[in-house]
Parts: structure tokens; C-alpha cells; sequence
């Protein structure tokens, strides 16, 4: 009927990937007036959440844009989904950029648009028009976050919390092959940032979306790599001690412009490292 | 060195949008809704001021001239020179003023907004060209509704001229309107209707260009807005005089 893809297709379409490289950073550098990304290189496969971590200033917002192409690097080379992006033009980028959420720092709604009219934004887009089946899809993407009854309302009639999980409602709505979030629960208070990322552990645990997520409060990466997300029950519970559950959830610490650290929770308690501990600590 | 090389940079992604704004009107996808709601916004919006400054510009013209017409006896006169300095030259000058008032402003301070709320990257990250969505709607808008608001411009000026003919210098009506009329050639009517159309898309350019490029926050918007409007009226009046010139070769003033 249209050229929307059915909600359902999502979690197949992970899994043909499965085991694949969904983004690839091979030694890209990237300045401003000064060296922010120097050689960094890493991976992440199909399914996989990467938690970036670092103090401000180190680059991690960069390398979210930089996966979507809304900056070039100066050197290096970027895989995203098969393609190598950092010698595509901008009118090629937006078609691959179709198959990528992106939640931003503060969520950059369209603030003269309704939040029926910003969820279904890119679908708008892509049809041309708004039809039943476009208003289905906001009221599930609505409803996933929890906020059917703010569809009429405008973003400034929301609070922070609320405006960043309809950010995540629209990032979702086209169920994307890669979810950016770039520091979801920054400048929230502790309940609603634990409520966002209840949300991030439901769109990892029931689509497998590979995530990359920027963040400062390490209090909500460890909560994401100890909790799974219970349909059942309809809500985030902790791994059971002894589990052998595998949340598909790394870190990756950035220091001056350099990777320090790529591993899992374990890895990364277990680190000798004496600039990862005080981070730590 | 530093300041030379950022205004040639500036000068540089001026062109690229300015020309990826023109390039955007033969590429699909069309935005016709984005385009009628900005024309609405450019042309409904500036009439009240258009028709102001217009009838108020003819009326001045037809009482500062009056005098010196006078001292030559050619009173009668008026007509002619009010219908020739309104359409060749203060209609779209004025026009063209008043509009990057209100609309380069505007733009460059929406777009600028949006720039700094990350709202243009939220944009792109979604697939949508921010050049095609929200500046070429609003310069084949500009251009459009600058041409209708020139010749809007133009007649109310010249009853601004007849209201000061008839009322305060006791001119014939008919004398008045046909002087007017017949006063006007081809290239007038030309340079009249030409010039509108080049303004409207230095004013939208310009402004969106301001506002696609702002940075800083609060005090950028600001900073772009103030920007837009000095650059387009500059432009606008430095391209005037350059098209003068050129038309005046052609039609062999």
C-alpha cells in the first residue's frame, strides 16, 4: 500500500544482519580549532548497544554525528550499514539516514508542530501525506513511551522528560535499523531519567535495535547493563545473580580524543586502569 | 588573513545555497504547501506596509516636485514623473525594502531558532533536505509574491501622486492619469517588473542563508537577524543600481 515498513518486519530484518558490523570507525580524526577525535576505531555489530562514556568535551556527541553524516571527518573512513559514508554527498546521506533513529541532546521537536505531527514527521515525509494507517503507527509509537494523551499538544506544553520520549517516540516510529541517543536522561530528574531509560532497555530487549547511546550519568549505563526488559510483566527488572542472560550491552570510554576502554561491565570493573577508576569512582 | 578567508567561505556557502535553492525547483520531492504557506506569509503579510509606503512614497514624490514644475510651468507634469520614478525605481526599491524588513528578518530569525534548537540536524537525520523543505519554498515565494507586491506598490503610489494632484494642486484628473500612462514604455514596465523579481531572491536567500548558519544560541539568532537585514538591503540597493545600468543600455535610455 505505501512504502512504510510494517512494524513487524524489524526484529527479521536484525536478524538477517545478525553478526554483522552495523558501524564501523576506522582510525577517523576529526578538529576543530583543536584535535576532538584522533584514530578512533571501533565496531558494533548487529543487536548491540554501546554506552559511549567520557567527560564532557571528549567528543562523544561527535562521533553520533559523524555516524550520521552531519559532519565529515578529516581523516579515517566510516562504515554504516555497508555503506562508506564519509565520501558520500549530503543527497546520498538521506536515504541511508532513513534507516537511523536519533534521539537528541534535548530533543529538537519541531516546536510550531503537534506531537502527532513530529512523530510521524518522517513518515509524512516519505508518503507525502497523513493517512489512517500513519496515525496507527504514531498512536503505537505513542503508546510504546506512554504518552498517547499528549497527541494533541505542542512541545512546549511538555515537560523535559516527556519531550525526550516523544524524541524517542519519533527516532522509533519507522523502527530503524540503528537508534542513536545522545544523552536521553541529561538534565533530568532521577525518576524520570530511570522511566527513559526503562524506555532504551524495552527498544533494545524487544526490537535488538543496535544502539549507540551517549551518556554522562554512569548510574544509568550500569542500570542498562544489569537489567533486561520483562514483556511479561511489562517492566525493567535486574539480572538475577547467576544469570547467563546476554543484554548485548558494552561500553566504550573516551580520554582526550582516544578510545581507553571497549568492553563489557565486567571488563570494565575489573579495569586496573588508574583514570578508569576514578571515573568510576 | 583570518577575517579575509571567512568572508570568502561566507561568500562561498552563500552561493551553494543560493544555487542549491534554485537547483531544489526542478528536484523532487515538491513541497507546494510549504510554498503556498510562505507565500501567504511574504505577500499577504507585507501588503498592509507595501500600500502604505506606496501611497505615502507617490504622494511625497507628486508635493516635493510639485514646486520645482511649477517654476517651468509644467505642473501638468506630475503624472509623468510620479508614474516613472514609482515603477522604475522607488516601487521595487521600496517594496524591496520594506519586505527584507519584515520577511529576511523573519526568516533568518525562524531558521536560526531552528539551527540552534538542532532542529535543521533533527531534520537532516531524518532525511529531509532542510534546503528543499524550508528555503526553496521560501524563495520561489519571495520571488513570486515580490512581483505582484511591486505592482501594488506601483498603482497605489501613483494615486498617493493623484490625491496631492487633484486635492492640493488642483490637477485634472484625466490630466493626471493620462500623463501617467503614457509616460510608461516597454523597457519601464520591464525594468519595473524585472528588478522585484531579482529582489525577492536576494531577500529570501539572504535570509535563509543568516538563519541556516547561526550558531551561539540566543545571542546568534539575534546576531543573524540583524545580519540578514543589513546585508539584504545593501545587496538589494547595490544590485538596483548595477541593474539599472545595464537595462538602460539595453533599452537605450
Amino acid at each position: 500500500m505505501s512504502s512504510l515498513a510494517p512494524p513487524a518486519e524489524q526484529p527479521q530484518l536484525s536478524a538477517s544482519r545478525s553478526g554483522e558490523c552495523i558501524i564501523r570507525f576506522e582510525n577517523v580524526a576529526i578538529a576543530f580549532e583543536h584535535p576532538v577525535l584522533e584514530g578512533i576505531s571501533f565496531q558494533l555489530p548487529c543487536g548491540e548497544t554501546k554506552i559511549l562514556l567520557g567527560t564532557a568535551g571528549t567528543g562523544k556527541t561527535l562521533i553520533l554525528k559523524l555516524v550520521l553524516g552531519l559532519l565529515k571527518p578529516d581523516a579515517g573512513r566510516i562504515t554504516v550499514l555497508d555503506e562508506e559514508i564519509t565520501q558520500m554527498r549530503e543527497e546520498e546521506l538521506f536515504a541511508l539516514r532513513r534507516n537511523i533513529g536519533m534521539v537528541f541532546q534535548e530533543s529538537a521537536l519541531f516546536d510550531s508542530l503537534t506531537v502527532e505531527e513530529n512523530v510521524a514527521y518522517r513518515l509524512i515525509e516519505e508518503t507525502g501525506r497523513f493517512t489512517d494507517e500513519i496515525r496507527a503507527r504514531v498512536l503505537e509509537a505513542l503508546r510504546f513511551v506512554e504518552l498517547e494523551h499528549t497527541i494533541d499538544l505542542f512541545p512546549a506544553e511538555l515537560s523535559g522528560g516527556m519531550r525526550r520520549r516523544v524524541a524517542i517516540a519519533r527516532a522509533i516510529i519507522t523502527h530503524p535499523e540503528i537508534l542513536l541517543y545522545d544523552s536521553p536522561t541529561g538534565g533530568l530528574d532521577p525518576v524520570t531519567s530511570n522511566t527513559i531509560i526503562e524506555l532504551v532497555v524495552k527498544q533494545r530487549d524487544v526490537y535488538q535495535t543496535s544502539s549507540l547511546l551517549v551518556t554522562n550519568r554512569l548510574q544509568d549505563a550500569f542500570t542498562m547493563a544489569s537489567h533486561y526488559f520483562d514483556r511479561e510483566q511489562n517492566k525493567m527488572l535486574p539480572v538475577p545473580d547467576g544469570s547467563t542472560r546476554d543484554l548485548n550491552t558494552k561500553f566504550l570510554i573516551l580520554r582526550d580524543g582516544k578510545i581507553i576502554f571497549d568492553g563489557t561491565a565486567a571488563e570494565l570493573l575489573r579495569s586496573t586502569d588508574p583514570y578508569i577508576r576514578e571515573y568510576l569512582s | 588573513m583570518e577575517l579575509a578567508k571567512e568572508n570568502v567561505e561566507a561568500v562561498q556557502d552563500y552561493s551553494l545555497l543560493a544555487g542549491r535553492s534554485l537547483s531544489n525547483i526542478f528536484a523532487q520531492p515538491r513541497y507546494f504547501a510549504d510554498t503556498l504557506l510562505q507565500a501567504d506569509s511574504v505577500g499577504v503579510g507585507s501588503l498592509p506596509i507595501v500600500i502604505l509606503t506606496g501611497f505615502f512614497t507617490g504622494a511625497v514624490l507628486a508635493l516635493q516636485t510639485s514646486s520645482t514644475l511649477q517654476q517651468f510651468g509644467s505642473l501638468s507634469l506630475t503624472g509623468k514623473l510620479v508614474s516613472l520614478s514609482m515603477v522604475r525605481e522607488l516601487g521595487p526599491v521600496l517594496t524591496g525594502l520594506m519586505v527584507a524588513g519584515r520577511n529576511a528578518t523573519g526568516m533568518a530569525s525562524e531558521l536560526g531558532s531552528m539551527k540552534v534548537s538542532e532542529q535543521i540536524d533533527a531534520m537532516r537525520a531524518m532525511g529531509v533536505d532542510p534546503t528543499k523543505k524550508l528555503v526553496t519554498p521560501r524563495v520561489i515565494a519571495s520571488v513570486v509574491m515580490m512581483f505582484f507586491l511591486s505592482i501594488i506598490s506601483d498603482l497605489v503610489g501613483l494615486a498617493g501622486g493623484f490625491v496631492i494632484s487633484y486635492f492640493l494642486l488642483g490637477l485634472d484628473p484625466s490630466q493626471y492619469w493620462t500623463t501617467a500612462y503614457q509616460a510608461l514604455r516597454f523597457g519601464d514596465v520591464f525594468m519595473g517588473l524585472g528588478k522585484p523579481v531579482v529582489f525577492g531572491f536576494i531577500i529570501a536567500s539572504i535570509g535563509c542563508y543568516y538563519g541556516m548558519s547561526a550558531k551561539g544560541g540566543t545571542q546568534g539568532v539575534g546576531r543573524a537577524t540583524k545580519q540578514s537585514m543589513v546585508a539584504a538591503s545593501v545587496l538589494l540597493i547595490v544590485s538596483d543600481f548595477f541593474m539599472t545600468r545595464l537595462l538602460m543600455g539595453f533599452f537605450q535610455y
